[in-house]
């Protein structure tokens, strides 16, 4: 029993992974206003870059930085876009996507040409922590990216509620009249939150072609920018309801892994759809509660004269 | 004058028989055309159909066989606007590579009755419905299923065995009840875990599938289908055997890709080629077997050694003398 629930929760914490890093940065940038639809297009840009990086030079950490300015690149792209030139959210975020997946597979076709293997980022444990039973098991003997995914949620709560420019993000996205009327500069904080979103989008990529899977083949990310987005809104806009979201996703999926691979006599059709079910059920459950999102989201700035 | 004229004839008949020669084999060249569900380099279905295109190419040459295709057509009504585009183009014969395709043939076939269509895996070539310019191919994917199932057996230490699918239909299904099988009839005690991903795509969730499998005592692999290279980056790094097929997986992790069974397409559709020359459209089908040299068994026996090394010095041989 024990090994099983190693098992299944050392899965999900994989598993939310790539989801947190994508998710905490498309939370920070709805924050301020702008919603970015083009999270898996920006993903699969970064788990190229990273994977053609260590493939060539075989340095983790040259792959790891790659896939963050090239996220950061196309996050200023998708900025410049939606804030600068104040373009329907929605259609040029989906743009983005279709950009990146076209891109990403031209050039692993041209670069690469074959489906290969590198030796990404290894496990590494934390020492005492390590030691725990159990929880050391499932928590601390994760690679570093796993590490940093979790890192992340206090740190962006942290950044969002108890500083400056938090507060300068949250107030962009609320009532943008009026911070832009307390002299806050909201394209810059806009641009700052989108770019900083495609850093994350690009280390969310890489985690998956340098960290998790070791592979990249064409549309690796398989609609997880999707996921990514749809747990923003099932967090709140709140890093730490965005962390349950996806771990409750992820955990749920491992379970019906192990439940197929187990042999319970359950068809597999069903136990594929549980993941969403689940979600979907936790979703309704929790309806009631008040939700606001943003209330400038998808909503191009334009200063009243 | 009438001598003029028949001068000119001779001058044309002679120009008609230049041109042919010269230019002949450019105006006969046989064109294909095909549309394949992912990309032609996914060490998987896809590939098998490129790689098949390249050879027969190689064989005939290019001004006797030219192809093109269209990659990562998941979508059915995209791929259904490339089928029908090709077919006006004149291509002799256009392959759609997937069964999801087969419904988007029976409305297009009919409308281009002088261009030859087919269509895998399957034997389905649709002449029950009247319609006669449509080939099928099969891939008997059990059988190869089978040897790996009996080397799986025999290379497994714990007796657990976990196989890894993308939906359960098609050439998928065939292999893993002919790969259970082959484990069973060699180790009847032996476990076979299955778990279908419910994708073609998913590298992530195989990935973890893989893990689950050898987190319960797995140690060796197989799988099918584009996305099980996440599961076989998982059974190099946690050094666990894999089993591939559909197209050689070896360069993926020679450390431990045991056996692939390849499909070989050029055994279906050469006769299928030369039927298309002949005049006749459709209505037969065509099954790669390892009898008909369609389904090969590569081996890789770099894996073999390093394994059986790699267990006596772990003490899990023992060698009884």
């Amino acid at each position: 029993m024990e090994a099983i629930i190693i098992g299944v929760l050392k899965s999900a914490i994989r598993l939310a992974t790539p989801y947190l890093y994508a998710s905490i940065g498309e939370t920070i940038g709805q924050l301020s206003g702008v919603l970015n639809l083009g999270v898996d297009g920006v993903m699969l840009m970064g788990a190229f870059s990273a994977f053609f990086t260590v493939l060539k030079t075989g340095n983790l950490g040259l792959g790891l930085l790659v896939a963050i300015v090239v996220g950061g690149i196309f996050g200023l792209l998708i900025a410049f876009v939606n804030v600068t030139l104040k373009a329907q959210q929605g259609i040029s975020g989906i743009g983005f996507y279709i950009f990146g997946l076209g891109l990403s597979s031209l050039l692993f076709r041209t670069m690469i040409g074959t489906v290969q293997t590198v030796s990404g980022f290894s496990p590494l444990s934390i020492p005492l922590l390590s030691n725990i039973p159990i929880v050391g098991e499932i928590f601390f003997r994760q690679n570093i990216l796993v590490y940093g995914a979790f890192a992340l949620v206090p740190i962006s709560w942290f950044i969002l509620n108890k500083t400056p420019l938090g507060l300068s993000i949250r107030a962009v996205g609320q009532h943008p009249e009026a911070a832009d009327s307390l002299g806050v500069n909201i394209v810059r904080i806009r641009y700052l939150t989108v770019i900083f979103g495609g850093m994350l989008s690009g280390i969310a990529g890489a985690s998956l072609s340098i960290a998790l899977l070791n592979v990249f083949q064409q549309n690796l990310t398989n609609g997880m920018g999707f996921i990514a987005v749809a747990l923003v809104y099932f967090g709140a806009w709140r890093p730490l309801s965005v962390l349950s979201g996806a771990l409750l996703f992820s955990t749920v999926n491992a379970i019906q892994i192990w439940i197929q691979v187990k042999g319970i006599n359950i068809p597999s059709d069903f136990t594929l759809m549980l993941p969403y079910i689940v979600t979907i059920v936790v979703l309704a459950a929790m309806a009631k509660r008040y939700v606001r999102p943003p209330k400038a989201l998808n909503k191009p700035f334009e200063r009243g004269e | 004058m009438m001598k003029c004229k028949k001068n000119i004839i001779i001058i044309v008949m002679i120009s008609i028989l230049v041109f042919s020669l010269g230019f002949g084999a450019n105006a006969k060249a046989f064109r294909v055309a095909v549309i394949m569900p992912s990309s032609i380099n996914d060490l998987a279905f896809s590939q098998s159909m490129y790689d098949a295109m390249v050879a027969i190419q190689e064989e005939m040459g290019k001004e006797e066989f030219q192809f093109v295709y269209s990659e990562s057509m998941f979508v059915v009504a995209d791929a259904a606007a490339a089928i029908r585009d090709y077919a006006s183009e004149g291509y002799d014969l256009v392959i759609a590579h997937g069964s999801q395709y087969g419904s988007s043939l029976v409305e297009i076939a009919p409308d281009f009755p002088n261009t030859s269509f087919a269509w895998g895996t399957t034997v389905n070539t649709f002449s029950d419905q009247g319609i006669t310019n449509i080939f099928a191919y099969e891939a008997r994917s059990e059988e190869g299923g089978y040897v790996s199932g009996v080397l799986a057996a025999k290379l497994s230490q714990t007796g657990i065995i976990g196989v890894i699918g993308p939906i359960e239909t098609g050439d998928a299904k065939l292999y893993v009840e002919g790969f259970k099988a082959g484990v069973l009839a060699t180790k009847p005690d032996a476990q076979v875990n299955i778990s279908w991903i419910g994708s073609f795509s998913d590298v992530a969730l195989a990935s973890e599938a893989a893990q689950t499998h050898i987190n319960v005592g797995a140690d060796v692999l197989t799988g099918t289908a584009q996305m099980v290279v996440g599961a076989i980056g998982v059974a190099r790094q946690r050094g666990v055997l894999w089993f591939g097929t559909q197209a050689d997986q070896t360069s993926l992790a020679p450390e431990v890709v045991v056996a692939n069974q390849v499909y070989d397409w050029t055994v279906a559709l050469k006769p299928m080629i030369q039927l298309v020359r002949e005049g006749t459209r459709g209505g037969s089908a065509y099954v790669l077997t390892l009898a008909n040299g369609g389904l090969k068994i590569v081996v890789n026996q770099e894996a073999l050694v390093r394994k059986t090394i790699q267990d006596i010095i772990e003490g899990k041989i023992d060698i009884e003398l």
